[in-house]
Parts: structure tokens; C-alpha cells; sequence
């Protein structure tokens, strides 16, 4: 352990240098070229200040992430509560699983069909195909966790006759977080690529529909800026999310380190 | 000091049953595996208990392992149904965890709550209580300092030793002011010196709480240490071989009275009644 540590800052200088490093060799090996498809990284950065950072912040960019954080929170606080109604109830489980298991079959992408015809173009059938397709994941994961909360603290709420409140928020919740976040991690995910995916159909604004566009109208540029965007978007959620969950499941990770070292 | 009224045990050599016990177990059985009334489809674990504990008393059960000490407990819990017969605490029978019973589980390491400090796991039984805070917080600190854990009480219980860890369960039920403390072999997972203090703690509680306790055990020394009467299960299915009162001196001392030759008789009835092919 002691020695991991000492070896921390070799690995941060690992984890930065890594990507600055190929960057750097992205931006020399494309400067001056003049192949259509992998312009100059200088071209894309200066396409990328352009066009992201103001002329299409507004209409496109927050349009996005209003949606993915619209439809990942809705399929969040939905797929706790419906897991939790399954997860307790035996005959809702019974009648919900055979159900469960097919949909979560379908590619979530493949959902994006189905609420273009109910809904049409606007921003409410992204949201919704974003929410039901990231809905899955954490509520397959909340089920399997409540699944899973040992016998020994269930009896500890029944003997000290713990209200149902107390046996849900301090008990069941908690017990089960550590999976109810593994899922919502996988739900994030799937958030962003149908946020995506429900952009490049039809008439549309948003930065996977500006993406696609510069793709269909050869401005090469365009499209790999939206594509660096894209992955700095993700990248940030994820790193917000870690965040998020450090916090939360810190009795969680502290504990399992504990166990590891000992 | 004793609380007398409750406790003619100790003293004369004709030992009484307090009248009338606070908790009877009358012909309790169980098996699992099966709901029918034949019994012969399912497991029986218990055959038939019959035996009784008075209030203020300590009782131990002992028995060999495997023999239905924790399904027994279940039941008195009320955590699990009994097959037939039946458990009373003061002539109510349980069907359901009852009020005044408070159960400090055999393994620590499942019955704390890990994302809880010390002190909430204490607190979490009594939330549904609605005392007062000042009554809360003086419940909790009288708790934590009784099993000598009021410095750890912002930590959590897996950053605490196993023995910690099973002080802050009893501190747990200290602060839920039951009526009846029942502990499934309580002490079987810490060092022996650890064991001692908790054994000592124990009979304290009697004392300053003037609880009746229930203490299964496998240590037929402690069985003996402690208790006023030592219940001896035999196997397979469980039954009660014989009820033993101990006879002695009172306050026990971890040294003195395990040193007493009534000490070493004792233990022996037991432990022959144990080793005996059944």
C-alpha cells in the first residue's frame, strides 16, 4: 500500500501526459494537411470555438444537455421507485419480470422508432426515448440490490420494529446504493448515446444533429469539432458522476479498502 | 447493587423460579421445509422446549452447535413462527418482534448498519420512538459510555475491532431500554480478554438496568459465569436435557469466581450433560 502511494504522482503524470501527449502528436502529424477528412486539429479547435462556444450554444448545445439531463433524471428517479415497488412486492415482481427481461433486450436506440411515431420531432420524444432507454439499467440494478440486502440487517429492522420510512431510507436504500449506482452509471451511458441518436433523425437541433449535418454537408471541420465536444461532454458527466458517488458511497469505498488492506 | 425484589436466586440453596416469568417457552417446536401438520416432510429443528425465565433473571442456553439455538431465538423473537407451542412474555404470546425485547445478533458484521456512524446505529432503533432530543441524545451517550465506546461514537463500525464492533450492538439495545435482552452467542467472535469485559458488562446491565437477559452460548463457562440458570439443550432435534441453577456468589468476579470450587462442580453437571451420547 505504502508503496502504491509513493507511486501516485508517477501514475497522475501517466494519466495526464497520456492523452497531452497524443494530442500534441494528433495536432503535428494533421498540421498542413490537406486530406478532406482528417483536416488540421488547429482548423477543428478554431471550428470548435466558433461554432460551440457561441454561435450555437444557445440552440444546440444547451438544447442537448437539457434533454439528457431531463430524460436521465426522470429514468433515475423512476427506475428506484418502480425497482423498489418490484423489489418488495412479490406478485408486482412476478407480473413485471417476464416484461422486464424482453424489453431490456431491445437496444435502446431501437425505442427511438417507436416514440417518433407517437410523439413526432420535438424535444419531448428525445426526452422520453432518453429516459425509457436509461431507465432499464438502474432498474434492473435497484431490484438485484434490494435482492441482495443481507438477511442480517432485515431482521435487525424487524426486532427494533423500524418504521416503513426508517426500513426504506436507512436501511434498504443505503444496503442497496452501492448497485443502485452501478446502475446509473450504465443508465448515464445509455443517456448520452440515445441523446445522440434521437438528434440525427429528423428535423432537429442539438449537437448530434449539427454533427451529422457537417458530416452530410462536407464541412469535415464541423463534424470533428462536434465529435471533440461530444467526448468532452461525456467526459465531464462521468467525472460529475464520479464525484456524485465518491460522496454518497463513501462509507462503501472506505469499507472495501479497509477490507482489501486487511 | 442487586435489584432484590426480583432476585432470590443467588443467595438460598433452594433456588425459586421468580414468579411469574417474565418470558415461558412452552412445548416450542419447529421444522422447516415443510408445513405439514405429519412434520415428516419438513426438518425439525426443535423438538420440544419447555422452560422459563423470570424477571430480572440471566438464563444461558447451552447446547452442542447445530442444535437450534438461533432458530430458537428467532422464535422468541418473533421473527420466525413456531410450528407448535408457543413463547409468552408475561402470558402474551409473540407473534410478532415484541416491544420490550431487544436482540443483539450473533454476527456484528450483519447487524450494524456500515454506512451509519456509531452513534446513528445507536440512535436508528429509537427513531421511531419520538423521544424528545434531550432524551435521545442522553439515551445515546449513557449507551456509548456504558460499553465504553463515547470516543468512537463518530466512526464507523468497520473502522472498528470486532469486539468494538459488538459494544456498539449491545450499546445499540442498551439505549432501546428493553425489557428483556436476549444475545445470540454474543462473545464467540472476540479475543478471549475482550470476551471477559463483555461478560462483565453484561452482568452489569442486570444490575443498572435491571433487564432479564437470555444469552446463548456454546462456552459452558460462560454459561456458568454468567447465568442464574443454565438451560442444557440436547441435539438433533433440540430439547431441554436439564435446567441447572448456579449457585453463586454474587457480584462474580472473572477471577474469584471462576477460581470457587462450586465453579468447577458446576461447569462439570453441564458440561457431562453435553458430552453425554443423547
Amino acid at each position: 500500500m505504502d508503496k502504491l502511494m509513493n507511486k501516485r504522482p508517477v501514475l497522475w503524470l501517466l494519466g495526464i501526459g497520456t492523452p497531452a501527449l497524443l494530442l500534441a502528436a494528433w495536432w503535428l502529424a494533421s498540421a498542413g494537411s490537406t486530406d478532406t477528412f482528417f483536416p488540421p486539429l488547429a482548423d477543428i479547435v478554431d471550428r470548435f470555438r466558433a461554432l460551440w462556444l457561441f454561435d450555437h450554444f444557445g440552440s444546440d448545445v444547451l438544447v442537448s444537455l437539457r434533454n439528457l439531463v431531463l430524460g436521465y433524471a426522470i429514468a433515475a428517479l423512476a427506475a428506484v421507485a418502480v425497482g423498489f415497488v418490484t423489489a418488495l412486492a412479490a406478485p408486482v415482481r412476478w407480473a413485471v419480470d417476464p416484461l422486464i427481461h424482453f424489453l431490456r433486450g431491445i437496444p435502446p436506440v431501437a425505442l427511438v422508432p417507436i416514440f417518433i411515431s407517437l410523439m413526432g420531432f420535438g424535444p419531448e420524444m428525445r426526452v422520453a426515448s432518453i429516459a425509457l432507454a436509461a431507465f432499464f439499467p438502474t432498474f434492473i440494478a435497484t431490484v438485484d440490490g434490494l435482492r441482495a440486502v443481507d438477511r442480517g440487517l432485515l431482521d435487525v429492522a424487524q426486532v427494533y420494529r423500524l418504521s416503513r420510512r426508517d426500513r426504506v431510507v436507512a436501511v434498504l436504500l443505503p444496503a442497496a446504493s452501492p448497485q443502485i449506482f452501478s446502475g446509473l452509471q450504465v443508465s448515464l451511458q445509455t443517456a448520452f448515446v440515445v441523446m445522440i441518436a434521437s438528434e440525427m433523425l429528423g428535423p432537429s437541433r442539438g449537437i448530434g444533429a449539427m454533427t451529422l449535418l457537417a458530416q452530410q454537408s462536407f464541412m469535415i471541420s464541423d463534424m470533428w469539432s462536434g465529435i471533440l465536444l461530444l467526448g468532452v461532454i461525456g467526459f465531464a458527466a462521468n467525472f460529475l458522476f464520479d464525484l456524485v458517488r465518491r460522496k454518497v458511497l463513501a462509507w462503501y469505498i472506505g469499507s472495501r479498502r479497509l477490507a482489501r488492506a486487511s | 447493587m442487586r435489584t432484590t425484589e426480583t432476585a432470590p436466586i443467588t443467595t438460598t440453596d433452594t433456588p425459586v423460579v421468580p414468579e411469574p416469568p417474565r418470558l415461558d417457552v412452552v412445548h416450542l417446536a419447529k421444522s422447516y421445509g415443510s408445513s405439514s401438520q405429519k412434520g415428516d416432510g419438513g426438518k425439525k429443528v426443535i423438538e420440544d422446549l419447555t422452560f422459563s425465565v423470570g424477571a430480572g433473571e440471566v438464563v444461558c442456553i447451552v447446547g452442542p452447535s447445530g442444535v437450534g439455538k438461533t432458530t430458537l431465538l428467532k422464535c422468541l423473537a418473533g421473527l420466525q413462527p413456531a410450528s407448535s407451542g408457543y413463547a409468552a412474555i408475561d402470558g402474551r404470546t409473540i407473534s410478532g418482534p415484541p416491544p420490550e425485547m431487544a436482540l443483539v445478533f450473533q454476527d456484528y458484521s450483519r447487524s450494524l448498519m456500515p454506512w451509519l456512524t456509531v452513534r446513528k446505529n445507536v440512535i436508528l432503533p429509537l427513531r421511531h420512538l419520538r423521544l424528545a432530543k434531550a432524551e435521545l441524545k442522553a439515551r445515546c451517550d449513557e449507551a456509548l459510555e456504558a460499553v465504553g465506546l463515547s470516543h468512537a461514537e463518530n466512526q464507523y463500525p468497520w473502522q472498528l475491532s470486532g469486539g468494538m464492533q459488538q459494544r456498539v450492538a449491545i450499546a445499540r439495545a442498551l439505549a432501546y431500554r428493553p425489557e428483556i435482552l436476549i444475545m445470540d452467542e454474543p462473545f464467540a467472535s472476540v479475543d478471549a480478554q475482550t470476551r471477559f469485559d463483555l461478560e462483565d458488562l453484561c452482568l452489569r446491565i442486570r444490575e443498572d438496568f435491571g433487564m432479564t437477559i437470555l444469552v446463548v452460548t456454546h462456552d459452558i463457562d460462560e454459561a456458568v459465569y454468567l447465568a442464574d440458570r443454565v438451560v442444557v439443550l440436547g441435539s438433533k432435534p433440540a430439547r431441554v436435557l436439564r435446567v441447572v441453577d448456579v449457585d453463586l456468589p454474587s457480584p462474580r468476579d472473572q477471577i474469584s469466581t471462576r477460581a470457587l470450587p462450586e465453579f468447577a462442580e458446576q461447569r462439570t453437571e453441564v458440561l457431562a450433560l453435553i458430552k453425554r451420547p443423547a
